[in-house]
């Protein structure tokens, strides 16, 4: 993985809060596809980021696993995006013992990534980046984490707290 | 490699289990998991690190278990809890982070055995659960501060991006000292000291 220097183009590209998310229909599974469309109506986190297998406890999608309860409290669905093929998810995700999708940006490679924004075509792989979108399909909050540092779920918690009322009413 | 966006949200406080003086120029905070290699690879670096810095340094332990990856990390951080209630809460520490791959229920009521607590009061609030709101109110607030893996350590409420080997925190923890209110001589590490904690962390 390219060394972070914090700043990357992508800062400037990434898909700005108040624009419509894109749709895209991506494999889940080697046999399944989801699309953006389907979840309608619930907030989705979506998380672009490089590569399966970063080490075991630093892993942003180890972070995200232990925080689902947390998430769906806001009734928000996660979605994790690489160019990793689905095979390469699946294993992965077994690993884990993820209980989220993984979404494979893998043909043609980084297309999704590309239309968001951000995609780092001189590695071949996506940023660590993160939308919430939320029940209309709207972005409401983004950001790109220097690729080499994961950034973590606190601006996710507070982008889908200021979603409320609705993510209000669900914490009841 | 640092960020400026994630910073503890919840001060540390009376709630909290401390090392060193509530004055002391820093506090270094760690969100840790009990089964975490890494972590455990982190304790000997944060126990060096408390030693070289004297009373300039203030260490606080916060639970953050990875339960979905680790198996027995959460009973592992109530029974620090259950220990902390009977005012063990270090020595429980230092126990599991010495015995990472004996976290099992009998095993931790050995280690508090060993260390004379009330062992019949202990299994009770591990089969309870007495602590689990606790260690999860330490682990969202870890989520709400930008934690993003284990161990995740702040420096004076900022989080260190980065490496956590000794020359790494030292270095961070003297810078965030400010220059001349902490002497050089104190916090810098020898050679000696240097290798024998970075082979310690690589047999972990």
């Amino acid at each position: 993985m390219s060394s972070s220097n914090g700043l990357t183009d992508s800062h400037a590209t990434a898909l700005k809060p108040g624009i419509a998310a894109p749709d895209f229909r991506l494999p889940s599974t080697p046999d399944q596809s989801v699309s953006l469309r389907e979840f309608r109506g619930r907030p989705v986190v979506l998380v672009f980021y490089p590569a399966d297998w970063s080490p075991v406890c630093g892993d942003q999608t180890t972070l995200y696993n232990e925080l689902l309860p947390e998430f769906h409290r806001f009734d928000a669905e996660v979605l994790g995006i690489s160019v990793d093929g689905a095979w390469c998810h699946l294993a992965f995700a077994h690993d884990r013992k993820l209980r989220f999708p993984l979404l494979a940006d893998f043909e043609p490679k980084g297309a999704v990534a590309r239309e968001y924004g951000v995609y780092r075509s001189q590695d071949g792989f996506c940023e660590r980046a993160l939308f919430v979108i939320d029940s209309e399909g709207v972005i409401r909050w983004s950001y790109v984490s220097p690729v080499g540092v994961n950034p973590g779920a606190d601006g996710i918690l507070s982008a889908l707290e200021s979603l409320a009322p609705a993510a209000k009413a669900m914490e009841q | 490699m640092t960020t400026n966006s994630s910073m503890l949200t919840l001060p540390v406080s009376d709630r909290d289990h401390v090392q060193g003086s509530a004055t002391a120029l820093v506090t270094l905070v760690e969100y840790g998991d009990y089964e975490c290699p890494y972590c455990g690879r982190a304790y000997p670096i944060v126990e060096e690190l408390r030693r070289i810095t004297g009373d300039k340094l203030r260490f606080v332990f916060r639970n953050f278990p990875l339960t979905q990856i680790h198996e027995h990390a959460e009973i592992a951080a109530e029974s620090a809890e259950a220990a902390a209630a009977q005012d063990r809460f270090w020595e429980m520490h230092h126990a599991l982070f010495t015995h990472q791959n004996a976290l099992d229920a009998a095993h931790l009521v050995q280690y508090a055995k060993r260390l004379g607590l009330d062992a019949a009061l202990f299994s009770r609030a591990l089969g309870e659960h007495t602590f689990r709101r606790r260690v999860h109110e330490d682990f969202l607030s870890g989520a709400r501060s930008g934690v993003n893996g284990t161990p995740t350590f702040f420096i004076n409420g900022m989080r260190h991006d980065g490496p956590f080997d000794l020359s790494t925190l030292s270095d961070a923890i003297e810078r965030a000292a400010g220059s001349g209110k902490m002497s050089g001589e104190r916090t810098k590490i020898s050679e000696d000291d240097r290798e024998r904690l970075d082979s310690k962390a690589k047999e972990n």
